[in-house]
C-alpha cells in the first residue's frame, strides 16, 4: 500500500518533468564541461611553474607532453611565456561559455518544471468538485499553491540542478588531487564530513529559529494591522497610550528574539568559517611538509591548494541541500494532497441532450457531509419555457436545490433524481449542462478584470455591443457609462467601487449574455429596488421568452408573475400553485402576501 | 566633511541619522571590527607564500610549529572579529528597525482621521513594517558589506603594490572595467527582477481567484478558460525567468573572464617570479583573483543605496505627516496631550451636543456635505441617522467626536466649543459601538476594561448582565479570562456585538455613538442585541447610525441622508406622514423583515 503510494508520487513527479529532458541533459553536459575547465586551469599553472619555468622533468601524461612537444617543447614555452597565458584565457573562455549555457539550460529546465507544476495544480484545482472547496479552507489551499510551490521551486532551481555540478566538481577535483598525491588528499578530506554535518545542522536549526521569528513578526504585523483597522475604537476610547505600550512590548520581544538568533547564527557561521579555514591551514602546512619530505613539487603544491579551495564550497552546499531537501519533501507532499483529490468526472456514457425540455425533481433528498438532511423528498416539475418562483426562509434549502440542478453538488444515487427532458442529469455531461444553465448567485463573484471582460467572460467572441445590450437588459448600462473608464473600469480598482446592486446587475448581465435555455436567479434581485427589479424581469420575459426561468425571491411582486410558485419550508414543499391560488390558500404565502400588500397600513 | 554630508543627503540617508545615532557605540564596533577582520583575512595568502618560499622552496622545515600556530591564530582572529562585526550588524539592524517602528507607530496614534481615510491600511502598514525593515538592513548589512569589502580591496591593492608595483598596476587596471560591467548588468537585473515580482503577484492573485471564485467559475463552466489564462501568466513567468538567467549568466561569465584575464596577466608578466619566488607568485595570483568578489559587492552596495532612497522617503513622509485636528498649545497646557494627559484638570462632561451653523467639507472632498447646519442635541436625546450604505451617514458622528473639525461654524460640547478642550478629554467621555464590533486580541476582561481600567469585577458582571452577555462569558472555556483571538474572531459576530455593548456600559459615557450592525444574526441574538441597545442608551445622549426599524422608531430626532446630504429631518411619525424618501426606505425594510419573520 505504502509502496503503491510512493509509485504514484513518483509518477506525478515524472509528469511534472515533461518537456524538460533535453534541458536537464544539456544542463548536466555543460556542468561537466565547466567543471573540467575549472580543473584544467590549476594544471596549466602547475605545468607552467614546474616544467616550463623551473624546468623540472614532466610528470604529466604522455599526451600532454606530446602537445607541448608539438608547440616547441618546454624550453620554447619558457621563451614564449605568453603561450601558457593564452591557454589560460582560452580555457577560461570555454569555461564561461559552458557556464553560461549551464545556467540558462538549468533555468529552462527548472522553470519548465515549475510551470508544469503550477499549470497542472491550477487546472486540477479548477476541475475539482465544488464540495472539495467547501471541505478545505481557502487560506490553506492558497498557501499550498503559493508558498509550498515556491519552496519546491527554490529547491528545484537552486539545489537539485546544481547537485550535478557539485558532484562533478567533487569527483574531478578529488581525482586530480589523488593523481598528484593520495595521502595529502586523504588529509584534505578528513574535515569534510564535519563541514557537511555542520552545515546541515546549521541550516536545520536556522530554519526552526527563523520560523519562530516569523511567527512573532506575524504577531507584530497583525498588531499594527489591528491598530490601523480599529483606529476609530482606539480613538473613541482614548486607548492610544495602552496601544503604544502593547506594540512596544511586542516590538521589543520580537527584536530580542532576533538578537538571540543573530548571535546564534553568527556563532554557527564563524565556527564553520573557522573549520574551513583550519582545513586550508592543514593542507597548506601538510603540503609544505610534503614538499620537503616527500618530494611534492612546487607546481603540484600550488595546484593542490587550488583544488582544495574548490572543495570547500560544494561540501558546505551539500549540507544546505540536505536540509532544504527535507523541507521540500514536506511541501511536495502538501501539493500532492491537492493533486490526489479526485476531479469531477462524467459517467462514461454521459450524453448531450437538448436542454429545453421539462425539468423534473423526483423525490430529491439531500444533506451536506457531516450535517443532517436538509432537503426531504422534493418533487415538482417545471414545463419548458415556463417561469417558476421559489419562496423560502434562510436554511430552507432553496439554494441547495439549485446547486444540485447545476451539479455543483452531486446527488447520491439513492436520493431521487433530477431530469431534464426526461434524461437524468447524472447522465448529462457536466460541462454541457452548466453551459446551458445560467445562474446568478446570491453573492456574486466578479473577477478582477474590466466590467467588459466580466460580462463577456464565458465567450471571447462577444463584442462591446453584445456586452452593452446585456448590460442594458440588466439595467446596468447607465451606471457603467457614468464611470470615467466606462466598460474598461477594472472591478475592485481603487477609487471606483461597484455597489452591491451594481455587482448583482453585472452578474445578471453576465448571465443574460449567455442566452441560456435555463436561467436561475438565486435571490439575485434583492439588492436592486422594486422598479429596477420589475424592469429587469420585463426585459427577460420579452427577450428570453423561450427560456425556463427559476426565480428565488422574498418579494411577492417578483414571484407573482411566475407560472408556478413553490414554497419551501424546512426542506419540504409546503405549498405549490399559482399566485392566485396561493394568495388565498391560507398558508405562509398568503401571510406574506398580506403583509407585503398591507405594509402601508401596518406602518 | 561638508561634501560628505551633501552626499548623504543625496541618498536621503541624512534624514534617518536622528534615529540611528543612539547606536553610535555599536556602529563603531561594527566598523572597526570588520576592518580588522578584513585586514586579517588579507594576510592568509601570505602564509601560503611563506610556506612555498621558506619550506617548499628551501627544502627545510624551520619553525614550522610557530608557522602553524601563527596561521591558526590568524584564522581564529579573523573568525572572532568577523563574529563580533556580524553580530553587531544584526543587532544594529533589528534595533534600528525596532526604533523606526516604534517612532512610526507612536506618530500614527496622533494622526487625524483624514489620513486614515485617504490611505489604505495596507499602504500605511507597508510604510510601518517593510520600509523600516529595508532601512534597518541598509544601516547594518549593506554598510558592513561595503566597509568589509572596501577594506579587503584596498588592502589587497596595497599588498600587491608592495610585492611588485608594475605587476600590481597591471592587475588593478582591470578594476574600473569590472565596475562598468557590473553596473551595466545590475541595472538590467533590478528591472527584470521587479517584473518577475509583478508576474508572481499576478499568479498568486490568479490562484486566489480560482479558489475563491470556484462556485462562479463552475456554474459558468469556464474552468478551461480560466486555466488557459493562468497558463499564459506562467508562460510569461517562465520566459522572464529565463531572460534573467541569461542576464545572470552573462554577468557571471563577464566576471569570470575578467578574473581569468587577471590570472593570465600575472602568469604572463609575473611568471618569471616563479623561478625564484614561487611563493610571491602564488600569493599574487590569490590576490588578483580575490579582487573580483569585493568589487561585485561594492557595486551591489552602491545600487542598494540608490534603491533605498524610495523607502527612506516614504517613511520620513509618514513622520512628517501633520494631523488635521490638533489641540492648541493653551489646551495642551491645561488638559495635557494624548501621551501625557492632565486628568486632574478635566471637567466632568454633561452630554449636550450642539451643531451651530456648521459647514463641512472632507479634506479630500470637493463639495460641502454640510452647509449652515444647526442642530441641538441636549443631554438624553436619541438621534438616529438613516440612509443607504455609502450615503454619508457618518459625517455628523465624525464631527461630534471631533475626528474632523467643521470648515466653518462650531460644534459645542456642554455649550463650549469642542476645540477649547483636548481631544482625549472628549474621547474619554464618549462611548463607541461599531458597526462591525471590533474587539482586540486579548481576553474578554482586557477588552471590557478598555472602557474603564478601574472597573471592579462587580461593575463588569453587572454590565455583562444588562446586555445578557453573561451567558456567553459563562460558556467560554476560561470565562472572562478567555482569549478572544485576533479581532475577537474566536467569538461570533453577535457575541462580539454584545461584548462591545458591555464595554460601552462599563465606560459609562455620557455620550454614546452606535454604528448599528447590518450583518445578519439569528433572531435570538437579534432580540438580545435589541434589548441591550435599549439598555445601553438609557440615560445618555446617543447618536445612532441606524438600520433597524424599532430603534429608528423610538428616536427623538431622525435625520435622513441621501448622497451625502441631509434631505429629511423629524420624528418617525412626521417622516412617515410626509411620504418621502424615509417612507420609501422604511416600507421596503418593513416588508423584508416581516417576510423574513414569517419564513423563519
Amino acid at each position: 500500500m505504502k509502496k503503491e503510494k510512493k509509485n504514484q508520487k513518483a509518477g506525478l513527479l515524472f509528469s511534472f518533468l515533461k518537456g524538460t529532458k533535453w534541458y536537464f541533459f544539456l544542463t548536466i553536459l555543460f556542468a561537466g564541461v565547466t567543471a573540467l575547465a575549472d580543473m584544467i586551469q590549476p594544471q596549466i599553472i602547475r605545468l607552467t611553474v614546474d616544467n616550463v619555468i623551473e624546468g623540472k622533468p614532466s610528470e604529466f601524461a604522455d599526451w600532454v607532453n606530446k602537445i607541448v612537444e608539438k608547440i616547441g617543447g618546454f624550453g620554447y614555452l619558457k621563451e614564449h611565456i605568453w603561450i601558457p597565458a593564452l591557454a589560460v584565457v582560452i580555457v577560461a573562455t570555454i569555461q564561461i561559455f559552458s557556464q553560461y549555457s549551464n545556467r540558462v539550460y538549468n533555468t529552462k529546465a527548472s522553470e519548465t518544471l515549475v510551470k508544469n507544476m503550477r499549470d497542472r495544480v491550477f487546472t486540477h484545482i479548477e476541475h475539482l468538485p465544488f464540495a472539495w472547496f467547501m471541505q478545505n479552507k481557502t487560506g490553506d489551499i492558497i498557501q499550498r499553491c503559493t508558498s509550498d510551490i515556491e519552496t519546491t521551486k527554490n529547491f528545484l532551481s537552486e539545489q537539485l540542478t546544481s547537485i550535478f555540478r557539485i558532484i562533478l566538481m567533487l569527483i574531478l577535483s578529488i581525482s586530480f588531487m589523488v593523481s598528484m598525491n593520495p595521502l595529502l588528499t586523504v588529509i584534505a578530506l578528513i574535515p569534510m564530513p564535519f563541514i557537511v554535518m555542520f552545515s546541515f545542522l546549521f541550516h536545520k536549526k536556522m530554519h526552526k529559529a527563523f520560523r519562530e521569528c516569523d511567527e512573532n513578526e506575524g504577531k507584530l504585523s497583525a498588531m499594527a494591522q489591528e491598530n490601523l483597522t480599529g483606529v476609530r475604537v482606539i480613538r473613541a476610547f482614548g486607548q492610544e497610550r495602552s496601544e503604544i505600550k502593547k506594540f512596544k512590548a511586542q516590538n521589543k520581544f520580537y527584536t530580542d528574539l532576533w538578537v538571540k538568533m543573530s548571535k546564534l547564527m553568527g556563532r554557527f557561521w564563524i565556527l564553520s568559517d573557522v573549520i574551513s579555514g583550519l582545513q586550508v591551514m592543514i593542507v597548506v602546512t601538510a603540503g609544505a611538509i610534503f614538499c620537503v619530505k616527500r618530494g611534492l613539487s612546487n607546481g603540484e603544491y600550488i595546484a593542490f591548494i587550488s583544488y582544495n579551495a574548490i572543495l570547500a564550497g560544494p561540501f558546505r552546499q551539500l549540507g544546505r541541500m540536505i536540509s532544504d531537501f527535507s523541507r521540500a519533501t514536506v511541501s511536495i507532499d502538501r501539493i500532492f494532497y491537492i493533486m490526489h483529490s479526485p476531479v469531477e468526472v462524467d459517467e462514461p456514457d454521459a450524453v448531450e441532450v437538448p436542454m429545453d425540455g421539462d425539468i423534473k425533481f423526483e423525490n430529491v433528498s439531500f444533506g451536506y457531509e457531516n450535517s443532517p438532511e436538509l432537503l426531504h423528498n422534493i418533487s415538482f416539475d417545471m414545463k419548458s419555457g415556463s417561469t417558476i418562483g421559489i419562496l423560502g426562509g434562510t436554511g430552507s434549502g432553496k439554494s441547495t436545490l439549485m446547486l444540485l440542478l447545476d451539479k455543483l453538488y452531486e446527488l447520491p444515487p439513492q436520493n431521487g433524481r433530477i431530469t431534464i427532458g426526461s434524461t437524468d442529469i447524472r447522465k448529462i455531461k457536466t460541462e454541457y449542462l452548466r453551459k446551458n444553465i445560467g445562474m446568478v448567485l446570491q453573492e456574486p463573484f466578479l473577477f478582477s478584470r474590466t466590467v467588459y471582460e466580466n460580462i463577456g467572460i464565458a465567450d471571447d467572441s462577444l463584442t462591446l455591443d453584445d456586452v452593452r445590450a446585456a448590460a442594458k437588459a440588466a439595467a446596468l448600462d447607465e451606471s457603467i457609462t457614468s464611470f470615467p473608464k466606462a466598460y474598461d473600469t477594472l472591478v475592485g480598482e481603487r477609487g471606483v467601487t461597484l455597489s452591491g446592486g451594481q455587482k448583482q446587475r453585472t452578474a445578471i448581465a453576465r448571465m443574460l449574455i449567455g442566452n441560456y435555455p435555463i436561467m436561475i436567479f438565486d435571490d439575485s434581485l434583492s439588492a436592486v429596488d422594486t422598479q429596477t427589479d420589475a424592469k429587469i424581469r420585463k426585459e427577460i420575459s420579452e427577450r428570453f421568452g423561450k427560456a425556463s426561468v427559476i426565480l428565488i425571491s422574498h418579494r411577492i411582486t417578483t414571484l407573482s408573475s411566475a407560472d408556478k410558485i413553490i414554497v419551501l419550508d424546512h426542506g419540504k414543499i409546503s405549498e405549490e400553485g399559482t399566485h392566485d391560488e396561493l394568495k388565498s390558500a391560507g398558508g405562509i404565502y398568503q401571510k406574506i402576501y398580506e403583509t407585503q400588500t398591507n405594509t402601508e397600513e401596518a406602518i | 566633511m561638508k561634501t560628505k554630508e551633501k552626499k548623504l543627503r543625496f541618498f536621503g540617508i541624512g534624514k534617518i541619522i536622528p534615529y540611528v545615532k543612539d547606536y553610535r557605540r555599536e556602529f563603531a564596533i561594527m566598523i572597526v571590527f570588520s576592518i580588522i577582520a578584513s585586514g586579517v583575512e588579507i594576510t592568509f595568502p601570505q602564509f601560503q607564500r611563506y610556506a612555498l618560499d621558506q619550506y617548499a622552496g628551501t627544502g627545510t622545515l624551520n619553525h614550522i610549529g610557530i608557522f602553524t600556530i601563527a596561521y591558526a591564530s590568524a584564522i581564529l582572529l579573523a573568525g572572532i572579529f568577523n563574529y563580533f562585526a556580524n553580530t553587531t550588524a544584526s543587532i544594529i539592524e533589528v534595533k534600528v528597525h525596532r526604533k523606526l517602528r516604534d517612532v512610526g507607530f507612536v506618530h500614527l496614534q496622533t494622526l487625524s482621521f483624514s489620513y486614515f481615510n485617504q490611505n489604505s491600511v495596507g499602504y500605511i502598514h507597508a510604510r510601518l513594517m517593510s520600509d523600516t525593515e529595508k532601512i534597518g538592513t541598509l544601516v547594518s548589512w549593506t554598510l558592513i558589506n561595503g566597509i568589509w569589502y572596501m577594506a579587503y580591496l584596498v588592502g589587497s591593492a596595497v599588498i600587491m603594490l608592495m610585492m611588485n608595483v608594475k605587476l600590481a598596476l597591471m592587475v588593478l587596471t582591470i578594476l574600473p572595467i569590472l565596475m562598468i560591467i557590473i553596473g551595466f548588468f545590475q541595472k538590467k537585473l533590478i528591472i527584470a527582477n521587479r517584473e518577475v515580482r509583478e508576474i508572481n503577484s499576478r499568479i498568486t492573485g490568479n490562484f486566489n481567484e480560482g479558489i475563491v471564485g470556484a462556485k462562479t467559475i463552475k456554474s459558468l463552466a469556464i474552468e478551461d478558460k480560466i486555466s488557459s489564462n493562468f497558463v499564459e501568466e506562467t508562460e510569461k513567468m517562465k520566459s522572464k525567468s529565463i531572460h534573467i538567467s541569461r542576464l545572470r549568466g552573462a554577468f557571471g561569465a563577464a566576471m569570470n573572464f575578467a578574473s581569468s584575464i587577471a590570472l593570465a596577466v600575472v602568469l604572463y608578466k609575473g611568471g618569471y617570479l616563479a623561478a625564484n619566488e614561487v611563493g610571491m607568485f602564488a600569493a599574487f595570483m590569490s590576490y588578483a583573483q580575490g579582487m573580483m568578489e569585493p568589487v561585485r559587492w561594492i557595486v551591489n552596495v552602491i545600487s542598494e543605496l540608490i534603491s533605498i532612497r524610495v523607502n527612506i522617503e516614504r517613511f520620513t513622509n509618514l513622520l512628517e505627516e501633520k494631523s488635521d485636528v490638533i489641540d492648541t498649545p493653551q489646551v495642551i497646557e491645561k488638559y495635557g496631550d494624548t501621551l501625557n494627559p492632565k486628568k486632574e484638570n478635566w471637567e466632568p462632561i454633561n452630554g449636550d451636543i450642539e451643531f451651530r451653523d456648521v459647514t463641512f467639507k472632507y479634506p479630500d472632498g470637493e463639495v460641502n456635505v454640510l452647509e449652515h447646519f444647526s442642530l441641538d442635541v441636549p443631554f438624553g436625546t436619541h438621534l438616529a441617522i438613516v440612509g443607504e450604505t455609502g450615503a454619508g451617514k457618518s459625517t455628523l458622528v465624525n464631527l461630534a467626536c471631533r475626528f474632523y473639525e467643521p470648515t466653518k461654524g462650531q460644534v459645542l460640547i456642554d455649550g463650549r466649543d469642542a476645540r477649547e478642550r483636548s481631544q482625549l478629554w472628549l474621547h474619554s467621555s464618549i462611548g463607541y459601538v461599531l458597526q462591525t464590533p471590533h474587539l482586540f486580541s486579548g481576553t474578554v476582561r482586557e477588552n471590557l476594561l478598555m472602557g474603564n481600567p478601574e472597573a471592579t469585577d462587580e461593575e463588569i458582571n453587572r454590565a455583562l448582565k444588562i446586555v445578557s452577555a453573561d451567558e456567553i462569558v459563562a460558556r467560554l472555556e476560561n470565562g472572562i479570562d478567555t482569549d478572544v483571538g485576533e479581532g475577537g474572531d474566536l467569538l461570533s459576530t453577535g457575541e462580539k456585538q454584545l461584548i462591545s455593548f458591555a464595554r460601552a456600559i462599563i465606560a459609562d459615557p455620557k455620550i454614546l455613538i452606535l454604528d448599528e450592525a447590518t450583518a445578519s444574526v439569528d433572531t435570538m441574538t437579534e432580540a438580545k442585541i435589541q434589548s441591550a441597545m435599549d439598555a445601553v442608551t438609557q440615560g445618555r445622549t446617543s447618536i445612532m447610525i441606524a438600520h433597524r426599524l424599532s430603534t429608528v422608531r423610538n428616536a427623538d430626532i431622525i435625520l435622513v441622508v441621501k448622497d451625502g446630504v441631509i434631505i429629511e429631518k423629524g420624528t418617525h411619525r412626521e417622516l412617515i406622514n410626509k411620504r418621502g424618501y424615509y417612507f420609501e426606505l422604511y416600507t421596503r425594510q418593513y416588508e423584508d423583515e416581516a417576510t423574513a419573520k414569517i419564513l423563519a
